[in-house]
């Protein structure tokens, strides 16, 4: 009993730490420029359909999938910032949500019409089976997420907070004028959030392929996820998502294995509700 | 010149005279309204079905040789019952409204004046084109809807041919019910389903069939199909650690649920899941090699050479260019036949006479395209000799091992998996 209970708490950890992974670029984009990126489950989405692409098209594991995923989906979210994005923070809050809408449905379907409605899966061979430690099982290809997941979120914090290009991106988001009028290029650092942005929800994408089943629509369900994550931990705040991240994993697990599956996002939208009461900026976000 | 086009005339004008004289004696084609989607998004189904209906026209219209030996409707030259008359086939496209599908029948009826109809293949659409076709008394036959409420509503005129629920249910406890005679361990059953109607219902029907077969469910787990991780469910499982397990799921579950049990190295001895996700082309494509000798059902298996089902499938692909019929067209092909011999019995295309000879219709297990016991109607218009062919996935496809009759392989238990 005991036993089984560790092992749902390890894979509720890593579950965690994968949904670190997948909504740091969410946060990212919120801190830096208060636009809510409706579009992320389709950029995880796209970065799922590289990892695939990759592995069917040239054969490539995920050290090559990894790498092509991250560059397309950062040249995804620099297209986007300046071709729509930029435009549209200059329109009333609604047309920024519609605008990210827009172009959420926009690339749902634009996979649907090139990769078909079937669900595709990795073979999971890959990334290796699973090994046994200290009774407790683990899986290759979630460890790797992970593992992934908590080094990406940690250099994301690192980056935003310890170095000068952190600094500058910080200024621009606090106020773009001032930074503009201290020599910083806002629209460059705007597009650089969302190529960093980009690169972690490409990465976070192929990762999540080598274990999850990738279809047009899988965005849906994994946006939902990142939403309450990156709210749960603050908007904007990077290591909040990593913290929340985890705790949700966590929950999820336990519930599920203690009162019943059907059951487990009613106890997280009750934590996730009691959280917002008494911290309505999240566990780490901004007052 | 004069003369040789005087001569021809006169000979066409003797063949047009001829050609009138042989039409008059014939007798008027029978019309049957045909309603599927044919557009929309279930249309790939509803052509490969109006397709088989069309091999089932051919069949009576044109006849066939082996079959005949086997079905008297297939000697050719129409229904006997009807001094020869032939079969028409008046196709509707339902869109995949419940809507059209309404429209589309009663445009069927009144304009096309057809004696009885066949369809809709969604539930929620013969629901509204047979409601019509009740209310002017023409007799709805239909081959493949499952919604338990259809054969609710005391309709007369409504004849449903496919196994529902509580089939499935039986086929699979007579089915592990002779595993446990043969010295299998069949004591602790869970059941796992996705929480939508579909799961809901099915596994509802298996628990209370199974209580009353005497059967064990000791577990019953009740989960969202778009659950983003699944590993707490599985570790329920191996905790419990029940000998059989049941999965009633869509497509996105069933793949994580058959990665997650492999991570999780956890494996039932006797592993079923109820058609659905387990099923779906995708699924077997990529998953097979991780669910060898999983248990599945269908309702239609080939079978031996020269049975109905051969015949018939050989038929089929050659309207298909090599698509064989499957579980959905399979019941679309035996529900025409169904009701071709209906009216062939009634001898008439008098409505009230066809519902009465469907009514009356006891077709034996011999002559049947789908894997059914037969077709006989109870009072509500269900078949009660539907059941349910079981399958089990064997190196990439699923092979046809339950009942005897159907099957082309032997039974291969414990579950292997991976």
């Amino acid at each position: 009993m005991s036993m089984t209970l560790v092992q749902v708490v390890v894979s509720g950890l890593l579950l965690g730490a994968v949904y670190a992974l997948f909504s740091s670029g969410l946060t990212l984009i919120w801190g830096m420029m208060n636009v809510v990126n409706f579009a992320h489950g389709d950029f995880v989405m796209l970065g799922m359909y590289s990892a695939v692409m990759v592995w069917t098209a040239l054969g490539g594991g995920p050290f090559a999938a990894v790498p092509i995923a991250a560059m397309m989906i950062a040249t995804l979210g620099v297209a986007s910032y300046f071709l729509l994005v930029r435009h549209i923070m200059k329109g009333p809050m609604l047309a920024q949500i519609l605008g990210t809408f827009g172009l959420a449905l926009f690339l749902r379907y634009a996979a649907f019409w090139t990769f078909g409605a079937n669900f595709k899966t990795l073979p999971d061979t890959i990334v290796g089976g699973s090994f046994v430690l200290g009774g407790i099982r683990f899986e290759g290809s979630r460890v790797l997420a992970g593992v992934m997941g908590l080094a990406i979120t940690l250099l994301l914090h690192l980056i935003l907070t310890r170095t000068a290009i952190g600094s500058r991106m910080l200024a621009v988001s606090e106020d773009a004028t001032a930074a503009q009028l201290m020599g910083i290029r806002p629209q460059r650092m705007q597009a650089l959030a969302w190529a960093m942005a980009g690169a972690a929800t490409g990465i976070a994408g192929a990762l999540i392929a080598n274990f999850f089943y990738t279809s047009p629509t899988v965005g849906e369900t994994l946006a939902i996820v990142a939403f309450v994550t990156v709210s749960f931990g603050g908007f904007g705040s990077v290591l909040g998502a990593l913290v929340a991240g985890l705790i949700i994993g966590v929950v999820e697990s336990v519930s599920a294995y203690a009162i019943g599956p059907v059951y487990k996002d009613v106890v997280v939208y009750i934590l996730f509700v009691l959280v917002l009461w008494f911290r309505p900026q999240g566990l780490m976000g901004k007052a | 010149m004069a003369g040789i086009t005087r001569r021809t005339m006169a000979a066409a004008t003797a063949l047009v005279a001829l050609g009138l004289a042989g039409n008059a004696a014939a007798q008027a084609p029978v019309k049957i309204g045909v309603v599927y989607p044919l557009s929309g998004n279930a249309a790939s189904a509803g052509n490969y079905e109006k397709m088989a209906i069309e091999v089932g026209a051919e069949i009576v219209n044109d006849g066939n040789a082996d079959l005949a030996k086997i079905l008297p409707i297939a000697k050719g030259g129409g229904l006997a019952g009807l001094k020869g008359a032939k079969i028409q086939l008046v196709i509707a496209d339902n869109q995949g409204t419940p809507a059209a599908g309404q429209n589309q029948t009663l445009r069927l009826i009144t304009e096309e004046k057809v004696v009885a109809v066949i369809g809709a293949y969604q539930s929620g659409i013969t629901l509204t084109a047979s409601a019509i076709a009740e209310r002017h008394g023409i007799p709805f036959v239909n081959p493949e809807s499952v919604a338990s409420n259809l054969t609710e509503r005391g309709f007369k005129f409504f004849f449903r041919v496919t196994p529902v629920a509580a089939d499935f249910a039986k086929a699979y406890s007579t089915f592990l019910k002779e595993q446990k005679a043969a010295g299998r361990k069949v004591d602790s059953i869970a059941i796992v389903h996705e929480n939508t109607e579909y799961g809901n219902s099915v596994s509802s029907v298996i628990g209370e069939v199974f209580k009353t077969d005497g059967l064990n469910v000791t577990q019953k787990i009740s989960y969202s199909a778009n659950s983003t991780d699944v590993q707490p469910q599985v570790l329920q499982m191996k905790e419990k650690n029940p000998d059989v397990v049941i999965f009633i799921s869509y497509t996105s579950d069933a793949i994580l649920y058959t990665k997650t049990m492999k991570e999780l190295n956890w494996k039932p001895a006797i592993m079923i899941a109820d058609d659905a996700g387990f099923n779906d082309p995708a699924f077997v494509k990529s998953m097979a090699p991780l669910v060898e000798g999983l248990i599945s059902r269908t309702s239609f298996a080939a079978g031996k050479p020269g049975s109905v089902a051969a015949i018939c499938d050989a038929l089929y692909k050659k309207k298909t260019n090599g698509d064989g019929l499957d579980d959905v067209s399979g019941r679309g092909l035996q529900g025409f036949l169904v009701l071709a011999d209906a009216i062939n019995r009634a001898g008439s295309t008098e409505p009230e006479k066809i519902r009465a000879a469907l009514a009356a219709t006891d077709l034996k297990k011999e002559a049947m395209v789908a894997g059914y016991d037969g077709v006989k109607f109870d009072a509500k218009g269900q078949n009660i000799l539907a059941s349910s062919i079981i399958t089990q996935m064997r190196g990439g496809q699923y092979v046809p091992v339950w009942p005897k009759a159907n099957a082309t392989g032997e039974v291969a238990l414990p579950y292997k998996g991976w």
